[in-house]
């Protein structure tokens, strides 16, 4: 498959690999955070970290959108679905199985009755108001700046057609604010090295929007592609500016990705949105100027102000640390529900439900618990070019 | 058909409607069974109107199985509800080994249903039956209310007979260093349905697998009487049931990524849509597992027929006390391929 297969290429990946154990100091660690689920899918899906030498080590980072929603901004949207039967609620399919508080969820409140539709776009969302003049629907909106331009175009699309069915109930975050606070944390979290930054959202707001968190805290920053080339060639890159004590925002994902992003995005979210006081984010606390919220010019379809939807305090299970794993304080294996109360069939954080949080990533390998005997009964393949041997991170 | 049940109302085979009353017990359900069930399917026991169906069966271990369908669009590209309701009974049956050679269809279906649709499935179903050389021997219809179930929901009872007392197919006799195999393809039912539930169009348009599969049992049992496991990975796809075997046989199994046959334009929509295509269902394809010293002989065999093209040796069983289903990915790296929970869903980013 085009532009796929050749960012897969195993014989590029053994050389990166290389690349990459050679890089290695002696006596030095390089810690590196990749920001987004869509980078801790890729490290997952591919095996990524087995191919990765000993002082190499990546912490997944809190860019999944369904991993920082507030378990309370979930319930918010329940509580509306249940006590509104004229409402739908449509959402992206990845929240649909997040645990809500008491166990709930979206799953379960449409079994119990509450219209909820699952959508792969905003357009599906205009599609269901279109055919159900009657009805309010409600878009559950959530995401970084990679799925917030598609939510101001689907409001602009509604004022033009004036579709006053349509509302946004709006939980869209910023990237540059939540990567700031998980530098400035030093209190529980172990010092970074360095950030593999996010891919599709900086193809909206541009490399250099990254450049105060890279000056500020002295860590370099590779802009990387969600392909498992893209992923080592990103680390191949932030050990060369580890080493050589530079701390400069870098572009991998060149094809994509510019230093200034898309204008035309970047305007539509202007128009729609504004930036929010301050935002509570599940692992990291109340951030400010972190998020964003529907301007006033569009409150007719801000479903905040259109229905009453009290906040909510929500009630996550006492022992779940996605909190400190979001800041990469703790690691999925810390958890003490990690693998026995928690895991992909019954989760009790989000971490655990998308594919993208970092406590399914690491239930996708072995030993799958941190007490668990190592044992290892694969048959002794040859390590995979890897000079230095490919240790567990 | 031949006894003298006045039409009560005539069937409008173009225009009409499935009505409670075809569900009633009286002249107008005996009409419809007749006008489209007994007529699609054709068989002596059938048409004789008993309540069950007495038939030959051949020396052997008797062999049985049941299947609901349930699937929305009820039509979708290379296949429907109907021929799917034989094939995967049939393929539950041949995964045995057996030969299969009767099936039984229970019907419900919805009021509303347009009998043309209806009969047009009944004709899918006759099909399949008549290519696969099973017959539909006896059956059941039911109409629920509109708004009790979605159109259509089809449950096929198949039987079989298995005439080698060598063979021994099941799931828990899979052992370390034998070979897994599979006979084609990947992912291609999943996502002929998915892409016409979502409309999606691709430039070549992926066909659903859905087909039987007891002609390459056959050929493959005759050949290597000592297959250990059998299964078609339908739901949950390759990813779930090679989890299930691996529980059932106590082993732990080893996939190689460069090895799973999977078409291009459904690797493209896995990634267009954020879906593994191991997760994805099949309906046409089968996994055996063998004593690796019979690998070349069974894969020649399967590549020979017309169900196993695309046959591959994909990976091995090993001893593992924690009963884990490895990938080996073509980087190099390893993860581990799990039970899917709940649907596969879609993801954000």
């Amino acid at each position: 498959m085009r532009f796929i297969d050749e960012y897969r290429d195993p014989a590029l990946g053994r050389g990166l690999t290389r690349a990459i154990a050679d890089a290695v100091q002696p006596g030095r660690r390089y810690h590196l955070m990749e920001f987004c689920g869509g980078h801790t899918h890729a490290i997952a899906q591919h095996g990524l970290a087995d191919l990765l030498p000993e002082a190499v080590r990546l912490i997944h980072g809190p860019g999944c959108p369904v991993c920082v929603l507030p378990v309370g901004r979930l319930d918010m949207a329940l509580a509306l679905a249940r006590s509104r039967p004229d409402v739908i609620l449509c959402t992206y399919g990845d929240l649909m199985r997040v645990p809500a508080s008491g166990g709930d969820s979206l799953y379960t409140a449409r079994a119990a009755g509450a219209d909820v539709r699952m959508v792969y776009s905003t357009l599906d969302a205009l599609a269901v108001a279109r055919a159900n003049p009657h009805r309010e629907v409600v878009f559950l909106a959530i995401g970084f700046e990679t799925t917030t331009p598609p939510t101001a175009l689907a409001l602009v699309q509604a004022e033009r057609e004036g579709l006053r069915n349509l509302s946004v109930f709006c939980n869209h975050v910023l990237t540059p604010p939540a990567i700031v606070a998980i530098l400035a944390d030093t209190a529980d979290a172990p010092p970074l090295d360095g950030i593999i930054g996010p891919a599709h959202v900086s193809t909206v707001i541009g490399s250099d929007a990254y450049a105060p968190c890279a000056a500020r805290f002295g860590v370099p920053v590779v802009i990387a592609g969600f392909e498992p080339l893209d992923v080592l060639r990103a680390i191949v890159m932030l050990m060369a500016q580890i080493n050589a004590g530079r701390a400069t925002v870098e572009t991998e994902y060149t094809r994509a990705v510019t230093a200034t992003g898309n204008r035309t995005a970047q305007a539509l979210m202007e128009q729609v949105f504004t930036v929010r006081e301050s935002f509570e984010w599940r692992g990291l606390g109340a951030l400010p100027a972190s998020a964003l919220r529907i301007r006033d010019a569009y409150a007719a379809w801000d479903a905040e102000a259109r229905f009453s939807m009290p906040p909510r305090t929500g009630r996550e299970h006492p022992a779940c640390a996605c909190g400190s794993v979001l800041r990469g304080a703790l690691a999925p294996h810390d958890c003490r529900l990690f693998g026995r109360a928690c895991t992909p069939e019954r989760p009790q954080g989000a971490c655990m439900v998308s594919s993208e949080g970092a406590c399914a990533a690491a239930w996708t390998r072995r030993p799958r618990l941190k007490d668990a005997r190592p044992k290892d009964t694969r048959p002794k393949a040859q390590p995979a070019a890897v000079g230095s041997g490919g240790g567990d991170s | 058909m031949n006894s003298p049940v006045r039409p009560f109302p005539p069937l409008d085979h173009t225009h009409g409607l499935v009505e409670m009353v075809h569900g009633a017990g009286g002249r107008a359900m005996t009409q419809l069974v007749r006008e489209i069930f007994v007529t699609a399917f054709d068989t002596p026991a059938l048409r004789r109107g008993d309540d069950t169906a007495r038939v030959p069966i051949p020396p052997g271990r008797l062999v049985l199985t049941t299947d609901s369908y349930v699937i929305t669009p009820r039509i979708f590209p290379g296949g429907d509800i109907g021929s799917m309701a034989v094939h995967g009974t049939v393929n539950d049956v041949a995964m045995s080994g057996a030969q299969p050679l009767y099936l039984s269809a229970g019907f419900i279906l919805e009021e509303g249903l347009p009998l043309s649709e209806l009969a047009w499935i009944a004709g899918t179903m006759a099909r399949a039956a008549h290519e696969a050389g099973v017959a539909i021997v006896t059956g059941d219809t039911k109409v629920v209310e509109r708004g009790g179930c979605d159109g259509l929901f089809i449950t096929t009872t198949g039987v079989g007979v298995l005439t080698d007392d060598r063979v021994d197919i099941a799931g828990d006799r899979a052992r370390p260093g034998d070979a897994i195999l599979i006979s084609g393809t990947l992912g291609d039912h999943g996502i002929a349905v998915m892409s016409q539930r979502e409309n999606l169009s691709f430039d070549t348009p992926i066909l659903s697998d859905s087909a039987a599969l007891n002609g390459l049992v056959e050929r493959m049992v005759a050949a290597v009487p000592d297959i250990h496991v059998l299964r078609d990975p339908t739901r949950g796809g390759l990813a779930a049931t090679l989890n299930e075997l691996a529980d059932q046989s106590g082993v732990g199994m080893v996939v190689r990524e460069t090895a799973l046959p999977v078409r291009p334009e459904v690797r493209g929509a896995c990634e267009l849509l954020g879906l593994d295509p191991l997760s994805v269902a099949n309906e046409g394809k089968l996994i055996a597992i063998v004593p690796a010293e019979h690998t070349d002989t069974l894969l020649a065999v399967m590549r020979d027929h017309p169900r196993g093209h695309h046959a591959a040796l994909i990976g091995e069983v090993i001893a593992d006390p924690d009963h884990i289903v490895q990938l080996e990915t073509a980087l190099g790296g390893r993860r581990i391929i799990d039970w899917l929970a709940g649907d596969p869903l879609p993801r954000i980013c």
